[in-house]
């Protein structure tokens, strides 16, 4: 299938369904052959496309690719950032993929790398890093690029490595008569059944709520729980991604105890409530790194690590990662410039808002420009601890296919007589066959 | 007078009527070709946005379609004997059926109550048809999101319910109120552009038939059932139809305010649609149902059409 015919397909495709079938645009044309290996006769043009619109990494990122440019006038004549913001994301890259448009670079988050990776999406940035001269690929951390290789070959890059803690607005625990999680910590009782004790005390009575997990729980159960069910031991599905282990004991134990703290404790909020830390109407927030920006002086708050469970201490990290789409018009320039924009020097520039997977950079200087609200002791601990022995959160080589089953099935728990241990089984009956692949 | 033959009148008429058929066949053109340039861009337009990406659907229904891998490859008609088996697409249709019944209920039943109450000369008419007529403006997006947070479960409709006692249910994660609270939404947004079109037949109704009514002893029920509805009946027809089509392809409410939950039960068919198109990236199979959906749409447009002889005034 050609390119062109690919963008024929698509647009038209696209264009028709998302009418109901019936009307918008067929346009098409270019000739795009895409996924060149081919040396270009002249500099060429890069587009990287990504979730953040945020005007700071902007910044940073134009002032990378403009040194590279200097550097190498006869390779690339510009390179532009391109954000799709808004949840969809990912269909929109895909989108763009599918149609013949691919961008030369892309971001990807750790629950879609191995899609990514596994479908050939994304080009063999081994060679490339590996010839580079100064890159000390040795010096990232160990586990950090685990879902973005296969067979020994490196396909992304993750360049926010950012581990999971717990935004503590101290204001309110103190208005609930509750302790401070620093002094639980101390005596070694910062577990997640008392944090939802505190989160429970905190929105009994209130208009606040006690405890947000990182997204939606209720849409994007992924998103919001695959760094808690780990304090249990628990996982979705197999290593291999082949047989699902959302019916193992650990798996049910979670979600019943989660299921608990909604509809017996009240300590996290019902369905399509509305609550946000930064108004001060959260007592614990389980999040990372970035929220701290948005966070003021208005109330006194604490970012720490995540409490222990039932499996103890378990750092999660979440990543965003990078890497060059195959099928791009110029896989191997693309890759020449992410080996320069992610080599040692660079990401120090995108530590100043992501934290890095390099070893080397994990240091509390770094990290006081990515996070200024956090003190030395929030980043030395919540972070940079953390980041150097944290686990990945979970993705799947199918992940597009499972998210909206297991959705429907989560439903049938998300009310007051919810059952887990029923629950459970029957999405794993639901998703086994895509699973299974 | 001598009369002259009848044949030779017939022939100079002719020759007049041939002159002047040729003259007018020459009007006619231009008339033509005037009346093409004016309709060209749009019959190029249905042409080139609607019956060629159209055209295109039903090709990629025939294959499977995975444009993340880059496969496409024949496979005849089992998109659609998948689509036959698939209880999630039944379940779809059914929702969307749902959401259309009560759609139509509520927005015409609630138009034509403001048509009648605004065709009366009262005061402040104006100010009351401006504030309905509003929404329309307002960007569906902007709309649905306002509206999500008045519907949320701590939101501000069921924070003045709870003034007076009440607690409301939670909206849109309950399985009974989601596709109802998402109705209400959409009435609200559409019914100002019902109310006008009503608006504006319920003023055409001329006044002498009314006024003979209820000479004759009717009462404004009787004028209104005998009198006013059947010679608004096309509008309503239109009505019907214009908000038919729009509810068999909802999208941007079931997207921002439910994703199609609480579990599938306000997964309606066309949101299927996108999130098996853009979503699972199985193009094939979204158009496999896109065409069903065509049909579905095509046949409740006809069968609505044809029934008009049953009750659309002046119908033939």
């Amino acid at each position: 299938m050609t390119g062109s015919m690919n963008r024929r397909r698509f647009l038209a495709a696209a264009a028709s369904l998302s009418a109901g079938a019936m009307v918008l645009a067929a346009c098409s044309g270019g000739d795009d052959a895409g996924g060149g290996g081919d040396a270009p006769d002249g500099p060429v043009e890069l587009r990287m496309v990504m979730w953040s619109a945020n005007e700071g990494h902007h910044e940073i990122f134009n002032q990378i690719a403009d040194a590279y440019i200097a550097e190498n006038p006869d390779l690339v004549s510009a390179v532009s950032f391109e954000p799709l913001t808004g949840s969809g994301y990912v269909n929109a890259l895909t989108t763009q993929i599918a149609g013949g448009d691919a961008p030369d670079l892309a971001w990807v988050s750790e629950a879609n790398a191995a899609q990514f990776v596994q479908s050939g999406v994304l080009y063999n940035l081994q060679p490339t890093f590996s010839e580079t001269e100064g890159y000390e690929i040795d010096d990232l951390l160990d586990g950090a690029i685990d879902v973005w290789s296969a067979d020994g070959e490196i396909y992304g890059y993750p360049f926010s490595n950012s581990p999971f803690g717990v935004y503590v607005n101290n204001d309110l625990l103190a208005a609930a008569g509750q302790p401070n999680p620093r002094d639980l910590m101390a005596s070694g009782e910062w577990t997640w059944d008392t944090a939802m004790e505190i989160a429970a005390a905190v929105a009994d009575g209130t208009s606040t709520t006690g405890f947000q997990p990182s997204d939606d729980p209720f849409t994007n159960w992924n998103s919001a729980l695959g760094a808690m069910w780990m304090s249990w031991g628990a996982a979705p599905w197999s290593e291999d991604g082949t047989e699902c282990t959302f019916d193992s004991p650990e798996m049910v134990e979670f979600f019943d105890w989660f299921h608990s703290q909604i509809y017996d404790t009240g300590a996290v909020a019902e369905p399509g409530a509305e609550f946000d830390f930064a108004s001060g109407q959260v007592g614990l927030r389980l999040s990372q790194l970035s929220s701290s920006t948005g966070l003021g002086d208005d109330f006194a708050w604490d970012f720490v690590p995540m409490p222990d469970g039932p499996a103890g201490t378990v750092p999660v990290v979440g990543q965003g990662g990078v890497g060059v789409v195959a099928r791009g018009d110029n896989p191997q320039v693309a890759a020449d410039f992410l080996a320069y924009f992610t080599n040692p020097e660079n990401s120090a520039l995108l530590a100043q808002f992501f934290p890095p997977p390099r070893e080397s950079l994990l240091t509390v200087e770094t990290l006081s420009a990515a996070a200024p609200a956090l003190t030395e002791e929030q980043i030395q601990g919540t972070v940079i601890d953390q980041a150097l022995v944290g686990v990945t959160k979970v993705g799947h080589v199918n992940m597009s296919e499972i998210a909206d089953p297991v959705r429907v099935g989560l439903d049938a728990l998300w009310v007051p007589e919810g059952d887990a241990a029923t629950v459970m089984p029957a999405i794993c009956e639901a998703i086994s066959d895509s699973l299974a692949g | 007078m001598t009369a002259e033959p009848l044949g030779a009148t017939d022939r100079k008429v002719g020759r007049t009527t041939g002159r002047r058929s040729g003259s007018s066949k020459r009007l006619a053109r231009i008339d033509a070709a005037v009346g093409l340039s004016f309709a060209a861009p749009a019959v190029i337009g249905v042409l080139v946005l609607g019956l060629v990406p159209f055209g295109y659907v039903i090709w990629y229904s025939l294959h499977d379609w995975s444009p993340l891998i880059g496969e496409f490859n024949w496979i005849g008609l089992d998109n659609f004997t998948r689509l036959i088996a698939d209880d999630t697409v039944w379940s779809s249709f059914l929702t969307t059926f749902k959401y259309a019944a009560l759609l139509m209920v509520l927005n015409i039943t609630l138009a034509l109550g403001l048509a009648v109450l605004l065709n009366q000369k009262l005061r402040g008419t104006t100010t009351f048809r401006a504030f309905f007529f509003s929404p329309v403006i307002v960007s569906a997006v902007a709309w649905v999101l306002v509206w999500n947070y008045l519907v949320a479960a701590n939101g501000g409709i069921n924070g003045a319910l709870a003034t007076i006692g009440i607690q409301g249910p939670n909206w849109l994660r309950d399985p009974t109120w989601a596709l109802v609270t998402v109705v209400v939404i959409q009435v609200f947004k559409g019914v100002g552009m019902n109310m006008i079109l009503f608006l504006a037949a319920l003023q055409n109704v001329p006044a002498e038939l009314k006024e003979a009514a209820r000479i004759d002893g009717a009462r404004p029920s009787r004028v209104f059932r005998s009198i006013t509805l059947p010679l608004i009946s096309p509008t309503i027809l239109l009505v019907v139809m214009i908000t038919t089509i729009g509810a068999m392809d909802v999208f941007v409410p079931i997207q921002i305010l439910t994703q199609g939950g609480p579990g599938r039960s306000t997964t309606v068919i066309s949101y299927l649609l996108y999130r098996t198109a853009f979503e699972q990236q199985d193009f094939g199979y979204a158009s496999a149902i896109g065409v069903v959906l065509f049909v579905v749409v095509l046949v409740l447009a006809a069968l609505q059409w044809s029934s008009r002889k049953r009750w659309v005034h002046d119908e033939v």
